[in-house]
This record gives C-alpha cells, structure tokens and sequence, in this order.
C-alpha cells in the first residue's frame, strides 16, 4: 500500500468519527443532568431575597440576618467608626475599596458576615482594628468590614440590598 | 503450590472449580507464600480490612435509624444514642471505629516507610493504598457533618470552602458542592449519599490493593527479595492468620477501651450543639487524624497557596516511590535515613499538635517550619539521601544471617559457600 493510499480517508474511517462524535454528544448529554441536579436548585433560588427591619438598630448596634443560609450583617456605625473607615489610605488595603463605594448610606454597613477565607463567621467589636475577628483562622476586618491583616484574600462581600424605605432594607 | 496445578478433592468441587474458579482463590490465599521474619507492625492490613468491614456493618445499621436532613439529623442522632436497642454502642462502635481505622492506617502507612514497601515493584500497591487513605479522608470528613452538630455544620463549611480558593470556577464549585449558597440541608442529603457509597469503593480498591500485593509478594523487615516459595517462607495459613488475629485481639482491647470507658474523649463537645448557622465555635478544630494536614493548610498566609500546600502534602506521598531514589528498601540498611525518619514521625506529630491549637504566635511558627520541614524531607532529603547515603551490606536470604552462625547480618554476603551447601 502506497502512502498516499493509506492517508486518504475511506467510507470506514467516516463511520467510526461520526460514530464516535455522536457518542461523544451521547455521553455528554446523560453526564450534565447528573452534574447539574447537583447545583442550587429552584426553591434555594426562590429564597433569594429577603426585608429586614432595621427601626430598634441604635447607633453602635449590629445585627445578624440569615439571607440564602448564609449571616449578613447590619451594622449602624457610630461618627468614629465611619470616620476611621473613610480615613485609611487605600494603599494599605489588601483588597483596595472606597468605605464610600462599600456603604452607600455610610451609617449603615450591610455586608455578608462571612469570612473569606474559609467560610466562618468572624466576631463583632473584637481583633485588631475593633470590629471584626475571625476566630477559625485569625482575619481582622476594619470597620468597613475590609481586610487588614491575616489569611482572608478579599474583603467581606457586600450583597445587593436597597432601602425600602428608611425603616427597612431588602437583601438581594 | 502453584494456583494452576490446584485441583479440589471432590468431585462437586472439582465441578464447581472448573466453572468458577472460586477454590483456586481461596488455596492461593491459604497457602499463599509470606516471609517468615515478619513482625508485628505487617498485622496492621489485617487489622484494616476488620476496621472496615466493621464500619460498614455499623454504619448500615446506623443508616436503619438516622435520618439525613437538616432539622431533623440532630435528633436522630440523639433519638439512636437514647431510645435505639444498642443504639449508643454501635454509634460508639462507629464514631470511635474512624478513629481506630485512622490510628491503624497511620501505623501501616509508617511501616511502608520504614521497610521501604512502597519502592519497586510494589509502586502500585502503594499508589491504591494512598487512594484508599484520600477516600478514608473524604468519607470520615462527609461522615463527621452528618449528626449535624455545630462543627459538623462549621468543619463541612471550612473544608467546603477550601475549593473557593481555585481561581475564577472557585465560588460556582462551591455553590455547586453545597446546592446552594452555604452549608444546607442539600449538602446534607448529598454527603449522607456519598458517605454510604465511599465505603465500598475503599472495599474495591481494597481487594485492587491485595491482589497487586499477591503479585510480588510481601516486603519483609530486612527488605530483600526472597524467592517464594523457599526456606524463606512460610504459607500464609496458619502462620499469618494466627499472627493477624493476635495482634487483631490486642487492637480490640485498645479499641474497646475507648468504646468503653472514654467513647467521647476524641471527639468534640461542640459537636452535641444542634448546627448553627449564626454561630462560628470560637475554634474549630477538625478529628484528631486530620490535624497535621489543617496544620499544614494554616501555617500558609495565602489562601489558594494553603490550599494547594494542603493537597500537595498528600501528593507528594502518592509520587514518594520516585522521590526515594535509595535502591535498599529496609532502613535497618541505612543508617541516616533511620534518623529522618524519626525526624519525620516527629514531625507529623508536631504538625498534628499545632494543628489542634490557635493558628497564632508561637504555633504558628512552629507550624510553619514544621511544613517546610515536610515537604523538604519528601523533596530534598530523600532524593539527595539516596544517592549519597553508604547502606550497610544485605543478606542474601532471610534465613542466611541465622543458620550462618552469626547473628551480625553483615557477616551474611560472605557465607555464600555456606548456602550452597544447605
């Protein structure tokens, strides 16, 4: 057999890609439902928003919600505490963000009271920037809820939430 | 002894032999040909195999009476602990029954590096035993969420979250591991699923793991190749048998003790608060035989590059036969590597003591020379060792050292005339 008879494709070579292209597809189409059956399904989704009354928070106070099975946190600053947040040099941050871009109402701070690191939640008014520590692996958060010192990689996640109305605010 | 020339006494058996060779399987297993200078510390595969086969049974049990989801775990747990007949023991048999799998595996793993049992030709045998160890690790981490205690809910959370540390995917990955936005009832079911099945490929991989045994053979304490069968040998019932089952009897004193007397001194009280999803433990710590691993994990400022530290501590066991490069298996040969290798267990155990305290201070640079410390013995030290290290002389057979008259294994390679005449 010449070379040029071997490289030329016949009728067999044809069935066995198209064959094997069709059972590629197959496969592909019996795998993904498995996969994906696996993925938030449509009553987590549902869950997906959430309205909190904020009216008894006093200046200072914090409280925790449970949005989509994870803690968000509700954070009325006091003067000091917005005031510390806006004044800190971007170039110290870890994860560089605006206090400004963060809190758009500054009094109120509405951030996912998770870790980034691994997931926990970190404890209010403790570490060393006197708002939050994270006890799993020792990451302080300042009073933006930014990273300052510690393993977490990114600042803690601010949801989309909006104001209702002065009273109440609605997470997601 | 050859498994072709076995035919059964009887003419049933003979029958049934010819269709499925079944009574092959079990000569060669009886009369299989194992070192005669085989220790204690090779009693430990036996041991294994009884760790898991009690662990099944348990926990088919247990799955009679718990029910996997996210309000109702808690109490199903307690409701098996006060009012199921035996219900306390066999959840106690259980939970202390992953620890006591995990004290055996180390020993065993421990063994195969002293004797060098995982160099050529028993690479592969090494390699499944490393696949089982990760799928132990998996099944005892899915198995640790199920009672739904608060460092059930936080331990799945952390280890979850580990894979949010791969760039870009990380965040869908998790979603996609939890079914959802956090640790929920979804993950619950899913590791419930997967915590009953791990169990039995472990059991396949075990039976992979026996059989690409039985293709070389044993390894043995002085490490050398024996022919089988020969005066080196003996077969493997009853000598074995009756050995395995000794040791098997003093592991269950041990085992039984901690049934007994100390059922929860390895587990964690936090565990007997319902999961809270608001509440963080002030520290979590995971089980005992993970420790050195989460130490590991810690002792890295970078998330990703903890991460990858973590699971690069595992791989580098699974590669180990190409990092040691020494030819001589045994360290009863190799008078430095013996002591790395106590420098190793005491590593490993330091890294498992940090790892159950606050990642801070003192422990947290302890942890991290600790780390470096592992990995340059897997990436430097043994590779560089075996190439310059001056091993002391081999025997030839394991019985040469002994009928040569001397009890100096040195003395062995200049007795070959002696062999000859035997």
């Amino acid at each position: 057999m010449s070379d040029s008879e071997k490289k030329k494709p016949n009728r067999r070579d044809f069935i066995v890609t198209a064959t094997t292209a069709a059972g590629a597809v197959g496969v592909g189409a019996v795998v993904w439902p498995l996969v994906d059956q696996m993925n938030p399904d449509a009553s987590v989704k549902a869950l997906a928003s959430t309205e909190v009354d904020i009216s008894a928070v006093e200046p200072g106070q914090s409280i925790t919600v449970l949005w989509r099975g994870k803690p968000v946190f509700i954070k009325r600053r006091t003067k000091e505490e917005i005031e510390s947040a806006r004044a800190v040099d971007l170039s110290e941050l870890k994860h560089p963000e605006k206090d400004e871009d963060r809190a758009k109402n500054p009094e109120w701070l509405v951030m996912l009271g998770v870790c980034t690191h691994l997931g926990c939640v970190p404890l209010n008014d403790k570490g060393d920037y006197g708002a939050w520590f994270c006890p799993c692996h020792g990451s302080h958060y300042d009073t933006s809820g930014r990273i300052r010192k510690g393993p977490a990689p990114t600042n803690m996640e601010v949801p989309k939430y909006e104001f209702v109305n002065s009273n109440t605010i609605k997470i997601g | 002894m050859s498994d072709h020339e076995y035919t059964p006494k009887s003419k049933v058996g003979k029958w049934f032999n010819d269709r499925l060779p079944l009574l092959t399987l079990a000569n060669h297993l009886t009369d299989y040909p194992t070192p005669k200078n085989l220790n204690y510390w090779w009693t430990f595969g036996g041991i294994l195999t009884f760790c898991l086969i009690t662990q099944i049974i348990t926990g088919i049990v247990l799955g009679m009476h718990y029910v996997a989801h996210a309000d109702l775990a808690f109490q199903s747990v307690e409701h098996i602990m006060r009012d199921v007949n035996y219900g306390w023991l066999i959840r106690y048999v259980h939970a202390n029954g992953a620890s006591m799998f995990f004290l055996a595996v180390y020993i065993h793993i421990f063994r195969s590096l002293y004797y060098g049992s995982y160099k050529s030709p028993r690479e592969v045998i090494w390699i499944i035993g490393m696949l089982i160890y990760f799928l132990m690790m998996a099944t005892a981490f899915m198995g640790y969420v199920l009672p739904w205690g608060q460092m059930s809910f936080w331990g799945a959370t952390v280890i979850t979250n580990l894979f949010s540390a791969i760039p870009l995917v990380g965040e869908s990955i998790t979603n996609w591991l939890w079914g959802g936005y956090s640790v929920d009832n979804p993950t619950l079911t899913r590791f419930f699923s997967l915590h009953y099945l791990f169990p039995f490929l472990i059991l396949g991989l075990v039976v992979l793991h026996i059989w690409a045994l039985h293709v070389p053979g044993n390894n043995n304490p002085i490490g050398i190749d024996i022919k089988k069968p020969s005066k080196d040998t003996v077969p493997f019932h009853p000598y074995i048998v009756i050995k395995d089952a000794f040791a098997l009897l003093i592991f269950l004193l041990i085992f039984a003790f901690f049934v007994f007397f100390s059922p929860n001194i390895l587990g964690h009280a936090d565990n007997y608060i319902e999961a809270n999803p608001l509440v963080t433990p002030a520290h979590i710590v995971p089980e005992w035989y993970l420790l050195p691993f989460y130490a590991i994990l810690r002792s890295v400022p970078d998330k990703l590059l903890g991460v990858i530290a973590m699971f690069a501590a595992i791989f580098v066991l699974v590669i180990l036969p190409w990092l040691d490069t020494s030819k001589v298996r045994s360290t009863v040969f190799r008078p430095i590597y013996k002591q790395f290798y106590w420098f190793l267990v005491a590593d490993v155990l330091i890294l498992g003591y940090v790892g159950a305290m606050p990642a801070e201070g003192l422990y947290l640079l302890i942890a991290r020379v600790a780390t470096a410390y592992y990995f340059a013995h897997f990436l430097i030290i043994l590779p560089f060792l075996g190439m310059k290290e001056k091993t002391t002389p081999l025997p030839l057979s394991i019985t040469e050292p002994v009928l040569g008259g001397s009890a100096d294994m040195a003395m062995a390679k200049n007795n070959s005339d002696f062999k000859e005449k035997l």
